[in-house]
């Protein structure tokens, strides 16, 4: 649409198309990409660089003695003794269990909650029973009541489950739905034409089977771009599992960052370390955006809004 | 994608559908689906009692109670919200709270509005929206950290820019007037880019044949801007800001990274208070009183903000 619109006006003998405006538009639009991808080629630049290296030269462009030294300290694969050498902290960090716990939970919270969001907003949607928009609208209030506020009860509750410093009491506040999912989701199965419904009915399905079938099939643009970002909130959550975990057996990646932050000599940081846990820790969102980000992009215009 | 595809393919001629349709609707009689409502609705309605509602009443009430964790929650009345409000600890954390979404969303919203337009008007390429979104794949950890580098005083390359320029190196997340600035800079970082793809979802409802005529009529961009893209986007740009506002009034992550609520609870925002309140103190109930507070001040902020935007209504019908 815009490049039609674009060649009709260049045909046109209007000469200010390539004008002041533009360039400058351009030289903004240059400078925001360039703010927003710096910082991450600093973290690698940092990453493959010695600690004495980057004091030396901390304005250098390229990787200061290029070492993985940083990756392994974060990966836990040196020794005490040698990561103090380095310039890191002599505490042991488990990062694959790191990891492990960061799928296990995000897998579980994303794959529950779009499952069971779906169910309800399905219901919400396309089916009659009494009180049906008397429950909605509770639901949608829930979407005022800030996460902040839940969290303090929720711990308690938690804690009277027995489930502190467990991954499944990481994941299950959000594991079942979350107010957005359901209104998202709902507001899809709106939209579809009711004959698409009616021609499955009269081929004998029954409703449970059209759910399946037939909507949710149809929906896995929305699911997928939900199941994305529902993904990337919950592997960057830090204050729940904050509060949930205590230990290496539950402890996710971000919290396991933020300690090895904390852990870091407060003379003489560890900075190589930090931004190589720091890329480890990002890197797995970076790619599954890569996967997915087309469709992401295209269809963020749903969320959100109305 | 087609029904044909994903259902099982139909075998009914066309005329059969006509002769079958009255069976249909003699099975979906007033209020038919509830028990299969029921079952489907289970599951969320079970997450949404036991992980929202009852919290949040719980929540309330624990704010009327002394409690530990330890010990059972003893009922102590108003005693709570009375501390509360001589706290200036808590004020200090509600002024700095303040002092940060004003900072983060007024800077964050001009940010988004600028590159929605120019994404809009420039270019409509899905490369430059995927990386504008990149930030918001870093969690606000790793976006702090990153940051916390970058701009530290003796070896960041901000401060060796700022250095190189022959200026002075500023203490960023060391100093007191610095830092709250500082933080809200680093999450408009991180959150940008989302806020401006939603408004760019906005923006791609505006028909481009209005841009079109306002051309024909020797409008510049500039005027476009005011007279076209703002008053269509209003009921957009309100409901974004809404969000933006209630989701940057819980900032804590980057906080608790970078300057823990330092220099001299300079960045002690309430998020922080809270939590340190309740588990570093064990105070519960005065940490529960404390997000009553912020629960209040939320709701008044979206009530207010609806009312004052007129978010639910549209220019455009």
């Amino acid at each position: 649409m815009a490049a039609v619109a674009e060649t009709t006006t260049t045909v046109r003998p209007e000469r200010r198309r390539p004008s002041f405006g533009r360039v400058v538009a351009w030289t903004v639009m240059i400078a925001i990409v360039l703010i927003t991808l710096v910082p991450f080629y600093w973290i690698l630049r940092t990453a493959l660089s010695s600690n004495p290296g980057l004091n030396a030269q901390p304005a250098d462009p390229l990787p200061v003695d290029l070492t993985l030294g940083g990756f392994e300290r974060a990966l836990g694969l040196q020794s005490a003794e040698e990561a103090v050498a380095q310039g890191g902290a002599g505490g042991g960090l488990k990062f694959w269990r790191y990891l492990l716990n960061s799928v296990l939970v995000s897998t579980l919270i994303t794959a529950c909650q779009i499952f069971f969001s779906a169910m309800a907003a399905y219901a919400f949607a396309r089916l009659r029973w009494r009180g049906r928009d008397t429950v909605f609208a509770l639901f949608l209030a829930g979407l005022m009541v800030p996460t902040i506020f839940t969290l303090l009860p929720n711990f308690v509750l938690i804690k009277e489950l027995g489930l502190v410093d467990n991954l499944l009491g990481i994941a299950l506040p959000t594991m079942f739905m979350t107010p957005f999912a359901v209104f998202f989701l709902r507001q899809f199965f709106m939209n579809i034409p009711k004959e698409v419904e009616e021609a499955a009915l009269l081929d004998g399905a029954g409703k449970v089977r059209i759910f399946f079938r037939v909507l949710l099939p149809m929906a896995s643009t929305p699911v997928m771009t939900l199941a994305v970002l529902t993904y990337i909130t919950s592997w960057n959550d830090y204050f729940w599992p904050l509060m949930v975990s205590y230990s290496d057996s539950s402890r996710v990646l971000t919290v396991a960052l933020a300690i090895f932050r904390a852990q870091t000599p407060q003379s003489g940081i560890d900075w190589s370390g930090l931004m190589a846990a720091t890329l480890i820790a990002a890197l797995p969102m970076i790619v599954l955006f890569g996967f997915f980000a087309r469709r992401i992009v295209s269809s963020i215009s749903f969320t959100g809004l109305k | 994608m087609t029904v044909a595809s994903s259902s099982p393919p139909s075998r009914l001629p066309l005329g059969a559908a006509e002769a079958v349709a009255p069976v249909k609707k003699a099975k979906s009689r007033p209020g038919g689906d509830g028990a299969l409502a029921a079952l489907f609705i289970a599951p969320a309605m079970l997450g949404f009692l036991v992980f929202l509602l009852w919290p949040t009443l719980r929540g309330i009430w624990l704010s009327f109670t002394d409690f530990n964790l330890l010990t059972p929650a003893e009922w102590v009345g108003l005693d709570n919200y009375v501390r509360m409000v001589n706290d200036p600890i808590f004020w200090n954390s509600l002024w700095v709270t303040v002092e940060y979404v004003v900072l983060n969303i007024g800077v964050q919203t001009v940010a988004a509005l600028a590159i929605a337009v120019l994404l809009q008007r420039l270019t409509q390429s899905s490369v430059l929206r995927g990386i504008v979104l990149a930030p918001y794949l870093m969690s606000n950890v790793v976006a702090g950290i990153v940051w916390l580098w970058i701009l530290d005083t003796q070896l960041g390359i901000g401060n060796e820019i700022i250095a190189g320029l022959g200026a002075d190196r500023i203490p960023f997340l060391a100093d007191e007037t610095w830092a709250i600035p500082t933080i809200a800079m680093i999450n408009v970082w991180r959150h940008v880019g989302y806020t401006a793809l939603l408004l760019f979802a906005g923006l791609m409802a505006i028909p481009n044949d209005m841009y079109e005529a306002a051309k024909v009529d020797g409008a510049g961009e500039w005027r476009m801007f005011w007279r076209i893209t703002m008053p269509l986007l209003r009921p957009v740009l309100a409901v974004v800001l809404i969000m933006t506002v209630i989701g940057s009034f819980q900032v804590f992550d980057t906080v608790a990274v970078t300057t823990d609520g330092g220099p001299a609870n300079a960045t002690n925002v309430l998020q922080l208070y809270i939590y340190d309140s309740a588990f570093g103190r064990f105070q519960f109930g005065y940490a529960s009183a404390m997000s009553v507070a912020l629960l209040v001040v939320l709701s008044a902020i979206t009530i207010l903000q609806y009312r004052l935007t007129r978010a639910g209504q549209t220019d455009l019908g």
